[in-house]
């Protein structure tokens, strides 16, 4: 049978840690608290890279070959031995699957995981929450990796609250200061949304099926295929509701960019490369619901494609370095929407595994700017910097380049196999193509910006002291450049059939549905090369830009105000949520909820309550006079009183009363 | 002569005695106003009802209900000790033995 892989222990480890420094992390040296919290994370790495050699003769997709005895056969599941939940016909186990799906995600979280750790204990070196700062970490980790080896939905939903909150706690990590704690609850009120939908959409899985698990879901759909749309439009569309919010989708978006208030390795783990992709992860959990619903596929794409060209036109103008990274990072999430919505799942997590490379090496890279210059993150006074940063500018371009979609990094071969996927899908798909490519073109540009601001040019402060990090910093980032690099050089169509058995055979139609012809083939390429010409032409509009006319952004900021304005200001959509939502909301609260409801009617009752008692009491109280031989009055008619009930033959009497009653009248 | 005294006292004399004596004791206990004679009230009605145990155990045959008097008449004998002991420390106390001016308890 099946061997064994503890999977258990892989998010346990990082809970140890999380224990550990959170509960002695104040009296213990740093050394340790550095040496528990890498541990954690490095052990947890380890027990997962320990599951591939085991699946190995497994995992390879050669149909027909025999599996050798002994090694584990995918899915593989491991159920806690005691009974969770037993309520009438629903059971829930506490069980986690380890499939090709989650065994990518695994890689991805536990890895870049781990590198975040040791680029933090550079990056966080002198902050007085050093501990508290790592038990946060492994806290993340330890839920994250609950949410990825989930087998059902509610266990993923344990997952999924539980990195809400330790994105929560590390968005506020700096809680002093103000903007931290409010972007902090922002973020935690804007996810309430999407989990209410993710809430509706368990409930009525359990009303329609009787089940949360993935697997009895998914077997249930494929043995009814005439069963399309209806109630199950709407579960997925709950779901999506779900995933909009953890990933940052429209309209649910705005809680991210605030969320740069983190401590930057937070902003590059948790809001760039792993918690945020959550979103795509469930939706290609549940992608049978959604192979079920065309109307709920073509909502995710285009939820998808709006919000990659919608962020991707406010990271335009946006001025601090970390916020340009935060809208990429929404817009790039849009990308694996749009991915998933075309069906082609595993083109979109490859998207996500790519973009978890090159995110966080962006994100680190900034961080390691920002370190470098003493807290500074605004474009406008960087400049220069490529002389006293070599080793970040270096990583820096190869994050961008992967980004943008330049051969042969790994973004190029992501991005490519989402566009063509759409581009596969009829007129729509024409149309969702269009938009990728608008936002591919959209990206080059600001992340060259962001390049040429950053790296080029002069210095626009006086700030020379900038110096290149230590090598706890430096390590993770060349590590991540590398991943960059070659990341995407799997290939899209050997990554498919890995993933296949887990996300469908529908998810890689973009080769089914066109034999292997000539034509099949030319296409994808021409593709390919318009994507790459896309990209390069946003970089020569960058490069116009800022570097041969700089004076270039201003002009075209003053010929359109309007414009200019509207992006700067990310499409008033803040403002647009405060005046509806937060200011009713707010009005009601304070007028109906506060007034009425708490103050009125429960105040009210509480009071009534209260002189209900009062007035009893001070009734009563005269009762007891203090005089002996009042009490023994009471007490001995208590006494007859009891007599008389007890030697009474109370039926008799009451039955022969009115007997005597009409005796008497009738004389 | 013989035959009078041959013949039994029916029970409901006893029983009658027994409920006499209670009221007796039970409205010496509510009008009286000096505490000593409350306390002997108290006392009447404890022997009207042990009239009635040991009239029951006669009946019966049953010795429970003897022993029964000899327990209430040990704590009777107790109770009469600190009872008495109560009453003389209230004297010391208020110069009185006036139950109805003994209500400093009250709130």
């Amino acid at each position: 049978m099946n061997a064994h892989l503890y999977l258990w222990l892989i998010p346990l480890l990082p809970f140890a840690g999380f224990l550990i420094n959170g509960l002695l992390g104040c009296g213990l040296p740093k050394w340790l608290v550095t040496t528990v919290a890498l541990l954690a994370s490095l052990a947890s790495f380890c027990v997962v890279l320990n599951i591939i050699p085991a699946l190995h003769p497994g995992i390879t997709v050669c149909k027909g070959c025999a599996i050798p005895q002994g090694s584990p056969i995918l899915p593989y599941i491991e159920t806690c031995p005691l009974p969770w939940i037993n309520a009438g016909l629903l059971h829930i186990d506490f069980s986690f699957v380890l499939d090709q799906l989650s065994l990518v995600m695994l890689l991805v979280v536990t890895g870049v995981g781990f590198l975040i750790h040791v680029y933090s204990v550079g990056y966080m070196g002198d902050d007085k929450g050093y501990a508290r700062y790592f038990s946060y970490l492994n806290l993340f980790l330890f839920f994250m990796t609950v949410l990825v080896l989930a087998g059902n939905a509610l266990v993923m939903f344990i997952g999924w609250e539980g990195v809400g909150l330790a994105s929560y706690l590390l968005i506020g990590f700096y809680f002093q200061k103000k903007s931290a704690a409010d972007a902090g609850k922002k973020a935690f009120i804007v996810n309430r949304i999407g989990d209410f939908g993710f809430l509706i959409g368990m409930f009525l899985l359990v009303a329609n099926f009787g089940t949360l698990t993935f697997s009895e879901i998914g077997a249930k759909l494929n043995a009814t295929p005439a069963w399309q749309g209806g109630v199950l439009t709407i579960i997925a569309l709950c779901l999506m509701l779900g995933a909009a919010g953890k990933s940052a989708q429209l309209p649910l978006y705005i809680w991210l960019p605030d969320a740069m208030e983190g401590p930057t390795p937070v902003s590059a783990l948790i809001h760039a490369a792993t918690m945020v992709t959550a979103g795509v992860y469930m939706v290609a959990r549940t992608h049978v619901l959604f192979n079920h619903s065309p109307v709920a596929l073509g909502v995710v794409a285009t939820v998808g494609a709006a919000t990659a060209i919608f962020a991707a036109t406010i990271a335009l103008v946006q001025n601090d370095i970390k916020r340009v990274l935060a809208y990429s990072t929404i817009s790039q999430l849009g990308y694996m929407f749009l991915g998933c919505g075309v069906a082609a799942y595993s083109a979109a997590i490859f998207h996500l595994m790519t973009h978890a490379f090159f995110k966080a090496l962006l994100f680190l890279a900034a961080g390691s700017v920002i370190h470098a210059i003493g807290g500074e993150q605004d474009l406008r006074k960087m400049g220069g910097l490529r002389k006293k940063l070599p080793v970040t500018f270096a990583v820096t371009t190869v994050g961008v380049l992967a980004i943008a979609g330049i051969f042969p990094f790994a973004g190029f071969f992501s991005k490519d196999a989402i566009l063509y996927a759409a581009f596969l899908q009829g007129t729509n798909g024409k149309i969702l193509w269009f938009v990728g490519l608008l936002t591919a073109l959209l990206t080059a540009f600001y992340m060259f910006r962001l390049w040429y601001l950053t790296f080029m040019g002069e210095s626009r402060s006086e700030n020379v002291h900038a110096h290149e990090c230590p090598w706890s910093m430096r390590g993770p980032l060349l590590i991540l450049a590398a991943l960059s690099v070659c990341g995407g050089w799997i290939g899209m169509e050997r990554f498919g059939d890995f993933l296949a058995p887990s996300v469908g055979a529908r998810a890689i139609s973009w080769h089914m549905q066109i034999p292997y012809s000539s034509f099949a083939i030319s296409m994808e390429f021409l593709l390919s090369v318009v994507a790459v010409l896309v990209a390069l032409e946003g970089w020569m509009i960058a490069d116009k830009f800022y570097r041969r006319k700089p004076e270039r952004p201003a002009q075209y900021a003053a010929a359109l105000p309007a414009g200019y304005k509207l992006l700067a200001n990310k499409y008033f959509v803040d403002e647009f949520y405060n005046a509806v939502v937060v200011k009713p909301l707010l009005a009601i609260s304070k007028y109906f909820l506060e007034l009425v409801v708490d103050i009125g009617i429960l105040g009210g009752a509480a009071w009534l309550l209260g002189g209900i008692a009062q007035l009893g009491g001070a009734i009563l109280q005269r009762w007891q006079s203090g005089n002996l031989r009042s009490y023994a009055a009471w007490l001995a008619a208590g006494a007859a009183a009891v007599l008389l009930f007890l030697l009474v033959p109370w039926a008799t009497v009451l039955a022969i009363l009115p007997a005597i009653h009409l005796g008497m009248a009738g004389h | 002569m013989s035959s009078l005294f041959a013949q039994e006292v029916p029970l409901s004399w006893y029983l009658l005695l027994s409920a006499v004596l209670f009221s007796l004791g039970v409205v010496g206990f509510l009008i009286k106003r000096n505490l000593i004679t409350v306390f002997m009230s108290i006392e009447l009605m404890l022997n009207g009802v042990n009239l009635s145990f040991v009239t029951f155990a006669h009946q019966w045959h049953a010795v429970k209900g003897q022993i029964f008097v000899f327990f209430v008449m040990m704590v009777a004998a107790a109770e009469a000790a600190v009872g008495l002991a109560i009453i003389i420390a209230v004297f010391r106390a208020r110069a009185t033995l006036a139950v109805d001016r003994i209500d400093r308890m009250k709130l």
